[in-house]
């Protein structure tokens, strides 16, 4: 066998096993929530809000955990839906300029790099500056800071892929920009838009560092946008600080529910898309 | 005159109809009012960069009046209470971890994006992505929890047998007898790069064409000779690229490395030594300083460094990759 190919062949090896490592991780950590979530993991715990001495290890679950980190993803995730749509189509439609859609861009990756702690540390500066306190409203307006470049981007991304010739040809049978975003880019891109919308709601439901200065933490289930929200991330975060095991075993069983929580919503985007995309044309 | 009011109704017009009127508009002026509309929405961005960056300055200038730049940068001691903020254990920190990051993720991640791209049958690299993609989906928090349960306990084994054997190199000596440590953090960051990194690799490699690489095949190199010569040269930037793009992922990450990775605010010599990173050192404390004097500032200014540092690597690998790739994000 000549040199050349023996080299090829370990080098194959270490790629197989590197790849393989690379698989075996997010095996092992899928396995490691699974195996000490689920032991903590029943009914109650889905169902309950933490009752008095629950921290202590008595009765209650984290209901409030998971209806406050719904809370707080959706909304952000409509929040930030309102401002990237339009970014997004604008690029793709109106903007006549290169420079200026480059300079768009180039400003949204860049925001998108910035660390979710420093969001963190500016929305509660905003927040003093505005005289508002942790609340969900807050939460909301920090984690839709974090996700306006992710889902924009990703937006953005699919919908520059759309070929010329459909935008052209609404345009030839005399449609507007607008029209022409609106029924032509938007019914053809819908797929991509809702991956994109979902990739940014997992985003922020994951995220803990943005929230843990700017939505507080609570038993209770909030009733108004100006009342402190409870996350699952916090959750996980503060009950794994206990020094009791019961209330640590909860934090496994939160971050199992988080883990199965961005599961769902990776797997329902590939779903929805791949049904959407029987409506677009190919 | 008549010019004036037909100049006057044209600026007018995208005031003058209220979004409430809007269904009820001419087309073409419905047109041009959502246009400005969305125009006006674009500036955002790059106005939210503004105000974070102009804000955490205005924050930091307390501090900055109280003390030198670069005694803040370059001191030791961080001691609130008496006034002392020494950034540099946690600028140090912050580097450690994320140097020991892309110690262990830039290797495997190169091989296997070089495999699933060169290599590996188009149906396993349509398994791979969405499995790279959940890898990128995972909280930090979850990762946080594996670092805690997993590899803390792993590393403090492996760090003693390590010491035992190699404890006479400072690198390798163990002066802390947890598993919290730089390695752990090191190892937890490391996977979650990795995803990122092989993403962008992924992407460089195949701006190769494909021509090129027959080209060198029909000499009758074989295909990783192929890749030695041929592709990875001529890729070279793109991948240094995407590994500072993983770098600035890492530097910025907070909850996970917080978690597994010690939180002592002393410049450390080894990688079984604990460290403080910057995201660490705000999300400790922060919310709680604000009794004590230009601790809030101090916090602030740590953000602001951790801003400065981060978007230093984001901006240099954003840039070179559009350039590479056409694109910059994945």
């Amino acid at each position: 066998m000549k040199k050349s190919h023996i080299e090829e062949g370990i080098v194959k090896g270490f790629m197989l096993l590197s790849f393989s490592l690379v698989v075996c991780s997010l095996g092992f950590i899928l396995v490691t929530v699974i195996v000490k979530g689920l032991p903590a993991l029943n009914l109650d715990m889905l169902i309950q809000t933490p009752k008095g001495g629950y921290y202590l290890g008595k009765e209650g679950g984290i209901l409030n955990a998971i209806v406050g980190s719904l809370y707080l993803a959706g909304g952000a995730t409509l929040l930030a839906l309102v401002f990237s749509l339009p970014i997004a189509l604008f690029l793709k439609t109106y903007s006549r300029r290169k420079w200026w859609a480059d300079y768009v861009r180039l400003s949204l990756d860049i925001l998108w790099g910035i660390p979710s702690i420093v969001y963190g540390a500016f929305g509660f500066t905003l927040m003093l500056a505005l005289g508002l306190r942790a609340s969900l409203l807050g939460g909301i307006i920090v984690l839709a800071l974090l996700e306006l470049p992710i889902m924009t981007r990703g937006m953005d991304e699919v919908i520059r892929r759309m070929p010329i010739d459909m935008e052209e040809a609404a345009y030839a049978l005399g449609a507007t920009r607008f029209e022409t975003a609106m029924h032509v880019v938007l019914r053809q891109m819908l797929p991509g838009i809702v991956t994109a919308i979902l990739l940014a709601f997992g985003r922020g439901i994951g995220d803990a560092a943005s929230v843990l200065f700017t939505a507080g933490y609570t038993d209770r289930i909030p009733t108004s946008l100006l009342r402190p929200v409870a996350s699952l991330p916090l959750a996980v975060f503060f009950q794994l600080g206990t020094p009791f095991p019961e209330v640590q075993n909860r934090a496994y069983a939160a971050a199992l529910v988080l883990t199965v929580i961005i599961l769902v919503v990776s797997l329902g985007s590939r779903w929805l898309s791949a049904r959407m995309g029987r409506y677009t044309i190919k | 005159m008549r010019d004036v009011t037909l100049k006057a109704r044209r600026v007018l017009q995208p005031i003058w109809f209220s979004p409430v009127l809007l269904p009820f508009l001419n087309r073409r002026v419905k047109d041009r009012f959502v246009g400005g509309a969305f125009f006006l929405i674009t500036i955002l961005p790059f106005a939210i960069l503004l105000v974070v960056i102009v804000s955490l300055i205005l924050r930091t200038q307390p501090i900055l009046s109280a003390h030198s730049i670069g005694e803040l940068l370059t001191g030791q001691k961080w001691s609130p209470l008496k006034g002392q903020f020494g950034f540099f254990p946690f600028i140090a920190g912050t580097f450690w971890v994320t140097f020991m990051a892309l110690i262990l993720a830039v290797p495997p991640c190169l091989l296997s994006a070089i495999y699933l791209s060169e290599y590996c049958r188009p149906r396993i690299s349509a398994v791979a992505k969405p499995l790279l993609d959940l890898l990128a989906g995972i909280p930090s928090v979850v990762y946080g929890v594996w670092g805690m349960v997993a590899i803390v306990p792993l590393v403090q084994v492996f760090s003693t047998h390590v010491s035992k054997w190699l404890g006479f190199i400072p690198l390798f000596s163990k002066n802390n007898p947890t598993g919290y440590s730089i390695l752990s953090g090191g190892i937890v960051l490391a996977v979650m790069i990795t995803p990122f990194i092989i993403a962008v690799t992924c992407e460089v490699l195949r701006t190769v064409p494909d021509g090129t690489r027959l080209a060198s095949l029909a000499l009758g190199a074989t295909k990783w000779q192929t890749i030695k010569y041929v592709v990875l040269p001529q890729t070279r930037s793109g991948i240094f690229a995407g590994v500072v793009f993983g770098a600035s992922r890492a530097l910025g990450e907070t909850m996970a490395v917080l978690m597994v990775v010690g939180n002592v605010a002393k410049v450390p010599s080894s990688i079984f030594d604990p460290a403080y990173p910057l995201p660490a050192l705000i999300a400790n404390n922060y919310g709680e300083m604000m009794s004590i004097p230009l601790y809030d500032a101090a916090l602030l200014g740590a953000a602001l460094v951790l801003l400065i540092i981060v978007l230093f690597f984001n901006l240099i690998s954003t840039i070179a990759l559009r350039h590479i790739i056409g694109r910059s994000k994945i």
